[in-house]
């Protein structure tokens, strides 16, 4: 594709690169293509962020990923990007109530160890040194010296205005609901608010992606699931905000709160022209029990709030990232379930998959959507990813 | 291991899922009655007569703490020590209603200080619920319960205004200022108020309140006129209680608690002359708008819809209080508020009547009450007093209290006071571009700015958002959504909910996450193609 900055016709309905999905992944996407100067428009269907991107813990830590170096090396820079407050803080504790859970959250230490990066492992002491709200009830944890966590929201609208602040168009409520292809090449989207045209598609709408990827005949092996999470009225800040471990993720939000979430999951049946309900459950109860041993100074906090959200998954639960096969200008991407924390690289490497053709930066083969041409057609009853009767 | 609702017999489980993991709940009996007004009161008696087990939950006596973070009612610190004696508040509030005494005798299974913080029913996205579960709490304990039936019963509460100073101690809801005189033995602070609002539900505090020995010195109110019905008008006059028209309150004055207020005049455009009068009290009594308590109804999932006839976001009821949610109804204040029915307690008891008949399957004849009608134009009232008193404000000051979100961080869509972040916020992201873009959505701008996410869970700045939404959308209040409502809808601490319990399958397969093996190999070990059939799956995993 040819890089036209500021040559985009007012007359003209579209943009040079639509972006279908006003997450955290589309609206990266979309920024770093606005910043060249590329006309770049996203489509969502309803409000920016309200599925799984706005519904999150904040995680910035994911040493498994090809991912992961680019994470660690743009989460610092973001703020002064985007020219808005992520609320990024850096670094992670996570701390273990069992010999079984210290030796399984070793994991992260010797993934990171192998790219560079250092763990301090904490006794019940330091551990509790580090972190007021703790008690001497772990056996103890580990402090990632990479990582941290930032806020959902503030990123989504960091990513936005930023994104318009360049140029790039965003407009919500907008529906898909077909997608135009002439002699291999995809020519725009239908939306209930018209046709928009563009000269390359990026569809990254976590879990409608299989829907919208499927009218270009692209089968995208996805199941959505239900998750939820809490959160506490403020309390003091401590040092350091992300501490996690006792089977839950999140953290204390430099506001004071705690918002956490673990747990079940309900798989659930999404529809192409609707957003799927999303109610909390008594899960509550369970978050509290884990959270209340985790921070047993903060058992007397109050939950002011639970919620749940609607995330992706492939049968992996790892990423696509690829361009659709058989036409020339489709980039698909889901993060599967893990997308807040990688979305200033992920969106980066959509960026270079649309402009470049491939990712500069890292070897992202493992994202190919070709991975599972030998899946198993009936791979979600055999993992039991179906909703209950 | 797993019940009637997983998946068929022989098929594969997801064991880190919701399947065969429902909540524990700790009692199951025919009918719930949250609220013991008297709606609840009344459906309580009905349905025990008829043989059905019936439990009434109600919060009040409320905590005396809880109170003080005007959850949930707008008590403004107005309470007196005496709130502080729960055993006596639990004497005063049964005293305080008749009704009592008859459904101790019909035999219902009467809970006062106990809120019900939440209510969950099966459906498309809860399938592991084994029907309708309701989370009830009181000071010391937390519990999960499976009613057959509910009826939500919960009141009312009230509009929230903002205005310099209006965090003082003595700004406080009509509805809160009202239990407190009639339900908790006049415990309230206040001896001489000044009410804004000149609605009925306005005029009715002042004369209950009066008769109470607590003072009217003034009716505020930025319209034309007094908006509630005439007799009640001349009523409030020949109590010598004075109407100030086309007038505002411009600022609470005091500086531990409220010692008076200062009234401007209003033009024609609803502008603040510079004309100002003072007025002495010791309370400032919100009668601006009386809202359906609905919190624990939308949280749930019940269809809701905004009906100026019945105070704003109602549920959708039928004629007999059904909900949208199977099973589930709601009578009373919660169901609607509307001028005749604050006058006479017979409408709301029919209303539960009619509910009860419904549970029973008794057969009843439609009835044929008069659908309610507004007295006045909801939403261009609710605007033109945030208009008068919060555009027009001669001050900055939170209209989130708990978030310290101001009118003006609102409009700007400034990141919020916490983050200490100094950047210009550009006009191209201001509120205005954002409604020229798209509808008004009060979520949307408590993700952005943080108003009405904290403790008091909004009560107290919902309906003035909205209603700023609606003026600077220069659209109805009806075209602006209700924000959402989350379980718990009452706070709960940490330590309560972890007593709730879990079935031991939960705990067994616990993870953060999705708990799968390939979502977490180093990419460096993840071979090319992948298929279940060769996915590695031995071993623990931890989800990071």
């Amino acid at each position: 594709m040819t890089r036209r900055p500021g040559t985009r016709d007012p007359k003209r309905t579209g943009a040079e690169v639509v972006i279908v999905g006003g997450g955290v992944t589309g609206l990266s996407a979309g920024f770093w293509l606005a910043r060249e100067g590329v006309d770049v428009l996203v489509l969502e269907a309803g409000m920016v962020g309200d599925e799984a991107s706005g519904r999150n813990g904040g995680g910035c830590s994911h040493h498994h990923s090809p991912l992961f170096a680019e994470e660690q090396r743009l989460w610092p820079l973001m703020d002064d990007l985007l020219g808005y407050p992520t609320e990024f803080r850096s670094e992670r504790i996570r701390l273990a109530f069992s010999e079984a859970q210290m030796a399984l959250y070793a994991r992260a230490k010797i993934n990171a160890e192998h790219q560079g990066f250092s763990t301090e492992i904490l006794d019940t002491k330091e551990a509790r040194k580090l972190v007021p709200l703790a008690d001497e009830n772990t056996v103890g944890g580990y402090f990632y010296h990479f990582g941290g966590h930032a806020n959902p929201h503030r990123t989504l609208a960091g990513y936005a205005f930023a994104m318009e602040d360049h140029g790039g168009q965003l407009r919500q409520n907008t529906r898909v609901t077909g997608i135009r292809i002439q002699g291999g090449q995809v020519t725009g989207v239908e939306t209930d608010a018209g046709f928009f045209g563009c000269d390359h598609l990026v569809i990254a709408a976590g879990p409608q992606t299989a829907h919208l990827a499927a009218m270009i005949g692209c089968d995208v092996p996805l199941a959505a699931a239900r998750a939820e999470m809490i959160v506490t009225e403020a309390l003091p800040l401590m040092p350091y905000g992300g501490v996690d471990g006792n089977g839950l993720y999140g953290r204390q939000t430099l506001r004071g709160n705690l918002a956490y979430g673990g747990g079940p999951h309900e798989w659930v049946e999404t529809v192409p022209d609707r957003a799927p309900g999303k109610p909390s459950s008594p899960l509550m109860g369970g978050i509290a029990n884990r959270l209340a041993t985790l921070l047993p100074k903060a058992a007397h906090a109050r939950i002011i709030r639970s919620w749940a959200g609607i995330m992706e998954n492939t049968p992996d639960g790892r990423p696509v990232i690829d361009h659709a096969p058989g036409v020339d200008n489709v980039v698909v991407a889901t993060l599967s379930s893990v997308g807040f924390g990688l979305s200033p690289a992920s969106g980066r490497a959509i960026r270079d998959l649309v402009i470049e053709r491939r990712c500069t930066f890292a070897d992202i083969s493992t994202f190919r959507l070709n991975r599972f041409a030998d899946l198993e057609p009936d791979w979600r009853e055999r993992l039991g990813w179906l909703p209950l009767r | 291991m797993l019940g009637e609702d997983g998946p068929a017999p022989g098929s594969p489980v997801d064991l880190k899922s919701v399947a065969g993991k429902p909540p524990v709940t700790s009692e199951s009996f025919d009918l719930l009655v949250i609220g013991a007004g008297k709606a609840g009161l009344r459906a309580a008696i009905e349905a025990a007569e008829a043989g059905l087990k019936t439990v009434l939950v109600d919060e009040n006596p409320i905590p005396y703490a809880t109170m003080g973070e005007d959850v949930p009612r707008h008590f403004g610190q107005a309470m007196t020590g005496a709130a502080r004696n729960r055993n006596a508040m639990m004497e005063a509030f049964v005293a305080s209603e008749p009704l009592f005494e008859a459904a101790f005798e019909a035999g219902v299974d009467i809970r006062l200080g106990t809120a019900c913080w939440g209510l969950y029913a099966k459906g498309a996205a809860l399938r592991h619920l084994p029907g309708l579960v309701a989370g009830l709490s009181d000071e010391t304990s937390a519990s999960l319960v499976a009613p057959r039936h509910v009826i939500v019963a919960t009141g009312r509460r009230d509009m929230g205004l903002g205005f310099p100073g209006w965090q003082l101690p003595g700004v406080m809801g009509a509805s809160a200022a009202r239990l407190l005189a009639e339900h908790y033995d006049g415990a309230l602070t206040s001896g001489r108020i000044v009410i804004l609002g000149s609605d009925t539900e306005a005029l009715l505090t002042a004369l209950a309140l009066a008769k109470r020995g607590v003072k009217t010195a003034a009716v505020i109110d930025q319209a034309e006129r007094p908006v509630a019905s005439p007799d009640l008008i001349v009523g409030a006059e020949q109590a010598g209680i004075p109407i100030l028209c086309r007038s505002v309150i411009r600022e609470a004055i005091g500086s531990e608690r409220v010692e008076g207020v200062l009234v401007g005049e209003l033009d024609a455009d609803g502008v603040p002359t510079g004309a100002e009068l003072q007025i002495d009290c010791d309370g400032i009594v919100l009668a601006i708008g009386s809202v359906p308590m609905i919190d624990l109804l939308q949280a749930a999932g019940a269809a809701c819809r905004f009906d100026p006839a019945r105070g704003g976001h109602v549920p959708l009821v039928d004629f007999r209080g059904r909900t949208s949610l199977p099973s589930v109804y709601a009578i009373g204040d919660c169901a609607g508020i509307w001028p005749e029915k604050s006058r006479d307690a017979t409408i709301a008891e029919q209303e539960a009547c009619d509910a009860v008949d419904a549970i029973l399957g008794r057969a009843s004849e439609r009835n044929d009450r008069p659908e309610p009608h507004a007295e006045y134009d909801l939403s261009a009232y609710r605007k033109a007093w945030l208009r008068a008193s919060v555009i027009h404000a001669r001050a900055e000051f939170p209209l989130c209290q708990c978030e310290d979100v101001s009118a003006r961080d609102l409009l700007q869509l400034r990141p919020p006071r916490y983050l200490e972040w100094e950047g210009q916020m550009p006009e191209a992201h201001s509120l205005a571009a954002l409604l020229a873009a798209g509808p008004p959505d009060p979520d949307q701008l408590k993700r952005m700015t943080r108003a009405g996410m904290g403790p008091c869970q909004g009560r107290r700045c919902r309906e003035q958002i909205a209603a700023l939404l609606a003026l600077e959308a220069d659209a109805d209040l009806a075209t602006v959504p209700l924000a959402s409502y989350r379980a718990p809808v009452r706070p709960l601490p940490l330590a309560l909910a972890a007593s709730l319990g879990e079935v031991p399958l939960q705990g067994e397969h616990w993870d953060s996450w999705f708990g799968m093996h390939a979502q977490w190999r180093p990419f460096w070990e993840v071979k090319g193609q992948f298929t279940l059939a060769t996915n590695d799956t031995s071993g623990e995993v931890a989800s990071e």
